[in-house]
């Protein structure tokens, strides 16, 4: 499972970002996204997040919640987004792409076998919207009850609440700062620090 | 140990979105810039290794902060937002301003201590369950929200009342009033000034809580004396256009 974090302000203003694997069943805490061009990563999940912001604003307005739980599926990535919503109108946005059980290399082939393996390419996107929860699920290195393995199972959606809740705790130590001013990016080391271990306590 | 690529990537986001859609053959190498010369920024740890993050929000939470400190401290606050003013309005702007930061932070406070206790469910009175508190989505749980929550975390008290215009023509009113304004308690406005009322400063924080939570608000002060109240404040909140269309595509939604 591959993750990225950003913190939008209400205007849409990056204010912090980080990537990040899975460090559960034997993740090693490193992100490898899976995109047709693996050079436009950081593109890619950035251009995701942003894309999705339109939902998010509709959810806004629709439930007082502030964890928003998973609002928008990118189909052709199999990537899903959930989002946290701070009373003050920031955005935490996290995109999670669920591991593929072959490399990239060998799904052209096994792809072409067999429906069972997720497609990669966009051409095939609606297909692949459900071919790739089925394909997640049942098949992978890790076990099915994992968080990993489903990316909307309830499980999850609880995991990425603690994630979010705990990042919000640092948040908000950050804007309590008379030195923090909204719209501010968050450089702070330590921060940076807190989130990415509570991406390895809960993700 | 990986600080300079990830700070790399940060700052080539800002970059990129900007040049995502004009130029497509751009884009590539951009992210492949690595710049090593992001240095990691000063970080200075206090001498106990205590920084902000290691703190608890909590801690304070029921400590008070002395009246006497704090009338002199919004005194001094006065005085500095007198500087170079050209009238009494502009003197009730500034104090506005220095309250707006306030609330935009107290608001994020608020929830947080809220949910981290979380038996309690004083900030939604609908709400029965101990689950976390909801957003304000529409104006009266937001001004409840004010009444309430706030004033208990400002001034330990709730608000004395909280009113909607009478007026048909400015349905986008709405009032609060406190009886004996902490703020005011020690400040006797000069007669030539009467139009002042330095909670003002009150007001900012108002509306930087009515701005945070995306109710584009405009708040003042205003003097209501009675016989019983001689200081009697009333706050004027006057809410933004786009707040009342919106209120009124969620009341048909069903929105609560």
């Amino acid at each position: 499972m591959s993750y990225y974090f950003t913190i939008l302000s209400p205007t849409d203003v990056p204010l912090f970002n980080i990537a990040f694997g899975t460090s559960k069943s034997g993740g090693d805490g490193i992100a490898r996204f899976r995109f047709p061009d693996a050079a436009q990563n950081t593109y890619m999940t950035q251009f995701i997040i942003n894309s999705s912001l339109d939902m998010l604003e509709e959810a806004q307005w629709m439930s007082g919640n502030m964890y928003l739980k998973h609002i928008d599926t990118y189909p052709p990535a199999s990537a899903y987004i959930s989002a946290f919503l701070t009373p003050s109108g920031t955005r935490f946005v996290l995109l999670h792409q669920p591991p593929q059980p072959n490399i990239p290399a060998s799904s052209s082939t096994s792809g072409a076998a067999g429906s069972m393996s997720m497609s990669l390419s966009a051409s095939t996107t609606s297909s692949s919207s459900g071919g790739g929860l089925f394909g997640g699920g049942s098949s992978g290195r890790t076990s099915s009850s994992s968080i990993a393995a489903n990316p909307t199972a309830p499980q999850t959606e609880e995991a990425v609440r603690q994630f979010m809740s705990e990042v919000y705790e640092g948040y908000v130590k950050t804007v309590m700062s008379p030195f923090y001013r909204r719209g501010m990016e968050i450089r702070s080391p330590v921060f940076r620090a807190k989130v990415s271990g509570a991406g390895r306590k809960w993700l | 140990m990986a600080h300079p690529a990830r700070h790399s990537s940060m700052v080539s986001m800002s970059n990129s979105i900007q040049t995502v859609t004009p130029q497509p053959e751009k884009q590539l190498p951009t992210p492949q810039i690595q710049t090593p010369s992001q240095s990691t920024p000063g970080l200075r740890v206090p001498s106990n290794r205590k920084t902000i993050y290691d703190r608890h929000l909590n801690r304070s939470r029921n400590a008070e902060l002395s009246r006497a400190s704090f009338a002199f401290l919004f005194g001094e606050m006065v005085t500095y937002a007198q500087r170079r003013v050209t009238g009494i309005q502009d003197l009730e702007r500034r104090l506005n301003e220095q309250g707006y930061p306030l609330g935009l932070r107290l608001l994020d406070l608020l929830f947080y201590r809220t949910i981290s206790t979380s038996s309690s469910s004083t900030l939604t009175s609908s709400s029965t369950s101990a689950s976390p508190p909801n957003r304000p989505l529409r104006i009266l749980p937001l001004l409840h929200l004010i009444h309430g929550p706030l004033w208990r975390l400002l001034f330990n008290r709730p608000a004395d009342a909280l009113e909607h215009s009478v007026s048909p023509d400015t349905p986008n009113e709405y009032m609060i009033t406190d009886n004996d304004p902490l703020v005011n308690t020690y400040i006797s406005v000069p007669k030539e000034m009467n139009q002042l009322n330095c909670a003002a400063f009150v007001a900012g924080i108002i509306e930087g809580v009515c701005d945070g939570c995306g109710f584009e608000a405009k708040v003042t002060a205003h003097n209501q004396p009675t016989e019983m109240w001689p200081s009697r404040t009333i706050f004027l909140l006057r809410f933004g256009e786009s707040v009342m269309e919106r209120e009124k595509v969620l009341e048909r939604a069903g929105v609560k």
